[in-house]
This record gives structure tokens, C-alpha cells and sequence, in this order.
């Protein structure tokens, strides 16, 4: 699974720790999310994607 | 390019660190106060049992103090606070840690059971009951580390 947190972010001009807090986790999350060795359960897909104003298949894309 | 050792990593490292200190120096006392002039005792279950009694408390209290100073040096060195919250990530590691560490304290578990199988000494049995404990929960840490810096 890919994703278009890195640029979402930089479009929100948010910082990795400023993401973090806003979605209640760690900024190592945040890191290892934008390199693809992480994914995140629903509940936190969901979060970020409504920080990003997005649907979460908008922000996490899922290989077919 | 390099990456730098966190806290969490940090933090885990003092544990492995301490968990072999704490085994080494306790094994070294019980070895010198009762065992040594004594080996007819690595028979008696009593000593065993109290034994294990004493290393858990011990254990604890002094993880915690160690954990308590590593912190306070590690502040004062790199100005570093540790996270304030768990988030799935590391829940998610700390359960992998813990079912890996399960897995090597049962194959030991079934190992010293094993030994008496075998009509090995009770003493085989118990030494490879703590011996078990100890690799898994040295595992456990290593599992932590490895899925920190490599990702689930």
C-alpha cells in the first residue's frame, strides 16, 4: 500500500510532528507511513485522511 | 545515510543491558552465598523456589531505578523527553515482541520438562526455566529494535 501523506502534508504546510499530534501518535509513525513500512489500522487511515480533508482511498491507494 | 538511535531504542538497550547485569550479578551471589560451599542445595526445591522469589522483586526495583537514572542522564545529555503516549505502532511491536518471547519461554518450559523426562537433576530443569526466561525476554527486546528501526 502506497500513500500521498509526504504530499498532503507539505500541501497543508504541516510538519511530521504537527500531522502526529493532530492524529495522536508519534512522529516515527508519521515517518515510517511516508516510507511505506507501516500500515496504519482504519481507525488512524481515517484520521489522517480527515486532516487531509480526503477520503481515505484518496490518501492511502491500495495496489489491486 | 545513518539513522539515529531513538529513544525507544535507547531505552531498549538499557534494558537488554540491565536484564544481563541484574541475572549475572544475582547468579554470582546465589553461586557464592549458598551455592559454592554447598552444591546439595541445587537439589532442594525450597532454595529454588526462594530463589525465584527473590530475583523477581529484585529484578523490577532495579530496572526501574536504572530506567529512572538512564533518564535523568539522558536528559541531561541530549535534552530528549521520552514520548509521552503509545501509539499502534508501538503496541503493535510490543505484541509482536511478546509472542515471539512466548514462544522461546514455552520451547524452554517444554525443554526442562523434558530434562526430568530424562531423569535429569531437578537443578537442570529450574536452571533451564530461568535460562528460557532470560533468552525470551532478551528477544523480546531485540524483536523491538529490529521492528523500530525496520518497520512492520
Amino acid at each position: 500500500m502506497n500513500n500521498r501523506i509526504k504530499e498532503l502534508r507539505a500541501r497543508y504546510n504541516l510538519t511530521q510532528e504537527d500531522l502526529a499530534k493532530k492524529v495522536n501518535v508519534r512522529r516515527e509513525t508519521i515517518v515510517f507511513l511516508e516510507k511505506n513500512k507501516y500500515n496504519p489500522s482504519l481507525k488512524l487511515a481515517y484520521d489522517i485522511s480527515k486532516v487531509f480533508e480526503a477520503k481515505i482511498e484518496d490518501v492511502f491507494l491500495f495496489d489491486e | 545515510m545513518k539513522e539515529k538511535i531513538t529513544i525507544q531504542e535507547k531505552q531498549i538497550l538499557v534494558s537488554v543491558i540491565s536484564s544481563i547485569l541484574i541475572l549475572g550479578f544475582y547468579s554470582l551471589y546465589v553461586y557464592q552465598k549458598y551455592i559454592a560451599g554447598n552444591p546439595e542445595i541445587l537439589n532442594d526445591f525450597k532454595f529454588w523456589g526462594r530463589s525465584f522469589l527473590f530475583l523477581i522483586p529484585v529484578s523490577i526495583v532495579v530496572q526501574i531505578i536504572i530506567h529512572i537514572i538512564f533518564a535523568i542522564i539522558n536528559k541531561i545529555i541530549t535534552n530528549e523527553d521520552f514520548p509521552s503516549i503509545t501509539d499502534e505502532r508501538d503496541k503493535l511491536i510490543e505484541l509482536k515482541a511478546i509472542r515471539i518471547s512466548h514462544w522461546i519461554f514455552i520451547s524452554g518450559f517444554v525443554l526442562s520438562m523434558g530434562s526430568l523426562t530424562l531423569n535429569m537433576q531437578p537443578y537442570v530443569m529450574f536452571i533451564t526455566l530461568i535460562f528460557s526466561g532470560f533468552i525470551a525476554a532478551i528477544v523480546s527486546e531485540i524483536v523491538k529494535i529490529y521492528y523500530y528501526r525496520k518497520g512492520i
